[in-house]
């Protein structure tokens, strides 16, 4: 399944990612030549096999829904590259 | 490295607890050998030299009052990848993107180990993301290896393994997704171990492929090593996926293989960890630390893992998968960097693109595509299929022939830095003897087993049953006592010889 340049700019789209010419026509090479070695798999009879999703079986960790402390707004948003009084702010959404 | 940089933890206790020194000193020592080294190393990323000599004194109040009865790493020395988060402690991952991120809370590994007395010397270099085999991939520069340092240490863990090697901490922390604790431990001639998914929690690692990534510690003998595993072990409630099993006590398992070393034990050699292409040397030195396991007790038994050659194209599907996910993240809202933009969407791409280097940009858009819509079943779920099959193969090797399996851990030594920088597919290749290991959530732990024509580390890998580090422990401290490998004398070689 061999990628093309559409391809690769639909999921740097996908992926929030803005490439550079450069970065764009590495990504164009190296990503063809990664899925090529991977495609090795499609050969492989996976019929009935189940899927792993987890190593030793764990399926759900429940626990008691009890509210406990969490942290200030202030400690929060410390690390926000910007902030007003109600929250984090953010360039135009629509 | 001075006389207190090269002790070994039981002689540090030992030396604290008798008023030889006190944890003042001890961690002064550590933090001038890192600041006379780091500039040529740079395996330190942040070095924390205020916070760790006022833990040290608050040490030192410790022991001047419990004395033997203070927590066993009082005032040790741990450097700590910066992949955990550390509370206070600016926390990188070594990309840009979370450049000046101050955590408001502490990873649990983290906070295990200091609640037992160590003491945070700094954070360590790392593959960005941690994804990397070589620690070249950081956007702080890249790790040199203490054995020559025109060499790569391994990675992504390769700060932390080039700390514990050349003495500037005896103990540190790193995480292991496919490979990045054992592999740089080899590289480095230290002891390294990856523990079982779900033994020690990842609550406060950097998420990167969650079903795979652990934490896990590094240490210069499997004596010390066993201290830093003791403290970090366990279920916490914070991380659903670390798992309720008892906790043995390790020491325990350092005695046995001190008093019956490896007798009656059966160990498995995969014969398909011996492959064409791997370094002679390597192949060489492991085969003769075989030796050495049927001198200590062991019987040698063959198996075969048959789905070994499929453990690369299938970890990295569900890695960069997984990767693409946990990295989603990152947007420029909460934390780190932020690009300016007119609008929402432009500012994550600009943010994004600045933000993250290649490797990290090559993985999320592998990992993007193979989950786009359409391609699941193709790749992600044929991925889970066949790690299904690869985790079978370990199953019945333990079900039917051996306790333990040995195996290389890395396929060559350490390579010359840029050697395969413009490959992304060969570096992917490094890591053939050890992803499996993730893929199948077992214990594997790298024990130095010797050198090659260049004096450069070899070492060997033990794997073991799910939740079993005991029985790594135990071989791998028989092995390391008996080998003829002295990390000890080398590393007092290693210093002169990288004239600092």
């Amino acid at each position: 399944m061999a990628l093309s340049k559409e391809d690769i700019e639909h999921i740097a789209k996908l992926a929030a990612l803005e490439l550079s010419p450069d970065e764009f026509n590495a990504a164009f090479q190296e990503l063809n030549d990664i899925l090529n070695y991977i495609d090795q798999l499609q050969a492989v009879d996976t019929r009935g096999v189940v899927a792993t999703s987890h190593v030793h079986g764990v399926v759900n960790a429940f626990r008691d829904d009890v509210i406990r402390p969490s942290f200030s707004k202030e400690q929060v948003t410390k690390n926000a590259p910007s902030i007003d009084e109600r929250g984090f702010r953010v360039p135009k959404v629509i | 490295m001075n006389e207190l940089t090269s002790l070994s933890v039981a002689e540090m206790r030992s030396g604290l607890l008798s008023k030889q020194f006190s944890c003042v000193e001890l961690v002064d020592a550590h933090l001038s050998r890192i600041e006379a080294t780091n500039e040529v190393l740079n395996s330190f990323i942040t070095i924390s030299s205020e916070l760790a000599r006022s833990a040290a004194q608050n040490a030192d109040s410790v022991i001047a009052q419990s004395g033997e009865e203070s927590p066993p790493l009082t005032g040790i020395p741990v450097a700590v990848k910066d992949m955990l988060v550390t509370e206070g402690i600016e926390t990188t991952c070594a990309s840009q993107i979370l450049k000046g991120f101050i955590p408001p809370y502490q990873c649990t590994a983290v906070s295990r180990m200091c609640k037992r007395g160590a003491v945070i010397v700094g954070k360590t270099n790392l593959d960005e993301f941690a994804m990397g085999a070589s620690n070249e991939n950081s956007s702080f520069g890249p790790v040199r290896n203490p054995w020559d340092t025109k060499r790569v240490p391994g990675g992504s863990s390769g700060g932390s393994a080039a700390a514990v090697s050349a003495g500037q901490a005896p103990l540190a922390l790193g995480t292991d997704t496919g490979g990045s604790i054992r592999q740089p431990a080899s590289l480095t001639g230290i002891v390294g171990l990856k523990p079982t998914y779900g033994r020690v929690s990842r609550f406060g690692a950097v998420a990167f492929a969650s079903s795979l990534d652990q934490i896990g510690p590094f240490a210069r003998s499997v004596e010390d090593l066993a201290v830093l595993l003791q403290a970090i072990a366990g279920k916490d409630e914070r991380d659903s996926t670390s798992v309720d099993e008892p906790v043995p006590n390790y020491s325990e398992a350092i005695a046995k293989g001190e008093n019956e070393a490896l007798s009656k034990l059966r160990v498995g050699v995969p014969k398909e960890y011996f492959i064409d292409g791997m370094d002679p040397a390597v192949e060489d030195s492991v085969r003769k630390s075989l030796g050495v396991l049927e001198k200590l007790g062991a019987t040698l038994v063959d198996v075969s893992l048959p789905h070994t050659e499929l453990a690369i194209p299938t970890y990295y599907i569900l890695n960069p998968a997984e990767a693409s996910s946990n990295l989603a993240r990152y947007d420029g809202v909460r934390y780190g960097l932020r690009e300016p933009a007119d609008s929402l969407q432009e500012m994550y791409a600009r943010t994004r693109a600045k933000g993250f280097g290649p490797e990290v940009k090559r993985r999320i858009m592998i990992g993007t595509y193979v989950l786009s819509a359409g391609y699941y079943d193709a790749y992600y779920l044929k991925a889970q299929q066949i790690r299904t099959l690869i985790i079978n193969d370990f199953k019945a090797a333990f079900a039917n022939d051996c306790d333990v399996i040995a195996a290389p851990v890395s396929p060559s030594t350490a390579f010359a830095i840029g050697e395969k920088a413009d490959s992304p597919l060969q570096m992917y290749l490094a890591d053939v003897f050890t992803c499996p290991i993730n893929l199948a959530g077992l214990p594997g732990m790298s024990v130095p087993c010797g050198s090659d024509a260049d004096g450069l580390p070899i070492g060997l890998q033990f794997i073991g049953k799910p939740f079993d580090e005991s029985t790594l422990l135990r071989c791998g401290h028989a092995f390391f006592k008996q080998s003829s490998f002295d990390i000890r004398s080398m590393a007092r070689k290693q210093a002169t010889e990288f004239a600092i």
